[in-house]
């Protein structure tokens, strides 16, 4: 499936709020989830234009971190901040839109068709949805458009997915497993969401399992081991 | 429109879709509801005034217990990955709850004029009472949406869609009350303005406790 010319990803998003100097702000953050501790005494800072890989064996903590990122969880030990809003606060509801969540499970309405799981999207936040064809067709599903999910691959979803995220042009965006289930035209996708981003002058993390693909994406790695950052010297190996 | 009425009416929009291709949750409870108003007469027998007398209340008693079903797999609309995108979109937690609610209510709606005249033909040949219940109809649902909506987000923050029918069923219980005494009052000539009122207050209190209620239980369910 031929990928259209990728372009103006990185062109300004609806957001009209700074995106600020510090995108991702973590000071001894940790998580627990009942009495199990899935993150702790987390540091990280990323700042704007940044992208950052997360690496990590599984059940380390990167998809968690993820979701604490997204303010989709909420610390439980220390301080955060994400797009200039603490994670412990109300403040959080306010920046959700502009952040951007690709995960493992795609979140497509499978009886819906593609065309209008992102014309919902876009109404939902407010989006022209004049935009909708626009992105389709720069992903590679122009002629997949009135394709139900249930009867996409999983591979044709996780693209439905890089257009959500380009049609919503996100300050922070998150990647969990970005090259999962990707051919390597897809794989190209990645590569235009995570410099769109940039550009726009917000920060991007992204997790993979196969460091060396998404090498040339990011400016630095960080990994995880059991919950915590492990030694920097360690990821840079 | 404003923002919260038009993400409501989006969300209901996109549930109603879904259910009109799949028929997933009227294609289920309707013949099950059918069959269990068809049960009770082959017990009772031949004896018409008691099934008229009985009809009303059979026919709120098993919209309220499928009812629970439609509004259950109603709630399911919405997997983890679906809330998470919802989520981050700013989708306001109040127009996703007046939203499902509304979907809920329409879908109930259905499910009761369905039903009805499928009750009428097997309990009451007498239909004054019957006609008085199309008042009735679309209160009942709007509770049992409401109530259903409010459960399952409860119900959510305990991860366990089990719970649903244990709150909804004891809470619903003052809507049949209300609603069978409507069909009953009118029959036998008695007033019965206080069990509408009693119904539209039900709903109103459901409407401001889920909206109130909507952005701590989402928060809470993750």
């Amino acid at each position: 499936m031929p990928l259209a010319t990728p372009a103006p990803f990185g062109g300004p998003g609806p957001y009209t709020r700074p995106v600020p100097a510090a995108v991702i702000d973590l000071r001894s953050v940790g998580v627990r989830l009942g009495d199990t501790p899935i993150l702790r005494d987390l540091d990280l800072r990323v700042e704007a234009g940044e992208a950052v890989g997360l690496i990590g064996a599984n059940g380390s903590g990167k998809t968690t971190l993820l979701r604490l990122l997204a303010t989709l969880l909420a610390p439980t030990d220390g301080e955060g901040a994400v797009l200039g809003a603490s994670l412990s606060s109300p403040e959080r509801f306010a920046v959700r839109p502009r952040i951007g969540l690709i995960g493992h499970t795609p979140g497509l309405y499978p009886q819906l068709t593609l065309e209008e799981n992102l014309a919902f999207v876009a109404r939902i936040a407010g989006i022209p949805g004049e935009a909708v064809g626009e992105v389709l067709d720069r992903v590679g599903l122009g002629l997949a458009r009135h394709r139900r999910a249930a009867a996409c691959s999983h591979g044709m979803q996780r693209r439905g997915e890089f257009a959500r995220v380009m049609l919503t042009r996100p300050d922070l965006l998150l990647l969990d497993e970005a090259h999962a289930g990707l051919d390597s035209q897809a794989a190209d996708l990645v590569a235009h969401l995570v410099e769109g981003v940039r550009r726009r002058g917000g920060a991007a993390v992204v997790v993979s399992h196969e460091p060396g693909r998404i090498a040339p994406l990011v400016g630095r790695f960080v990994e995880l081991q059991a919950g915590a950052v492990a030694d920097p010297g360690t990821a840079a190996s | 429109m404003t923002g919260l009425w038009r993400q409501a009416w989006e969300i209901a929009r996109k549930d109603l879709r879904t259910e009109f291709r799949t028929g997933e949750v009227l294609l289920i409870t309707v013949p099950f509801g059918a069959a269990a108003l068809m049960l009770i007469p082959l017990a009772i027998g031949v004896d018409a005034p008691l099934l008229e007398r009985v009809g009303p209340g059979m026919y709120w008693s098993v919209v309220l217990l499928f009812g629970v079903l439609v509004t259950v797999r109603q709630s399911a609309a919405d997997g983890p990955a679906q809330m998470d995108v919802l989520t981050l979109l700013g989708l306001d937690p109040a127009a996703r709850f007046a939203g499902r609610a509304g979907a809920s209510a329409l879908l109930l709606l259905v499910f009761e004029a369905v039903l009805a005249p499928l009750a009428l033909a097997l309990y009451g040949s007498d239909p004054r009472g019957w006609w008085w219940v199309l008042a009735v109809l679309p209160l009942v649902a709007v509770g049992l949406g409401l109530l259903g909506t409010l459960a399952a987000a409860i119900a959510a923050g305990v991860a366990s869609t089990t719970l649903v029918p244990l709150i909804v069923v004891p809470l619903s219980v003052p809507m049949l009350l209300a609603a069978s005494q409507v069909t009953e009052g009118i029959r036998v000539g008695a007033t019965i303005f206080g069990w509408l009122l009693l119904l539209v207050v039900m709903d109103l209190l459901l409407a401001v406790a889920g909206v109130l209620s909507a952005r701590p239980l989402q928060e809470a369910a993750r």
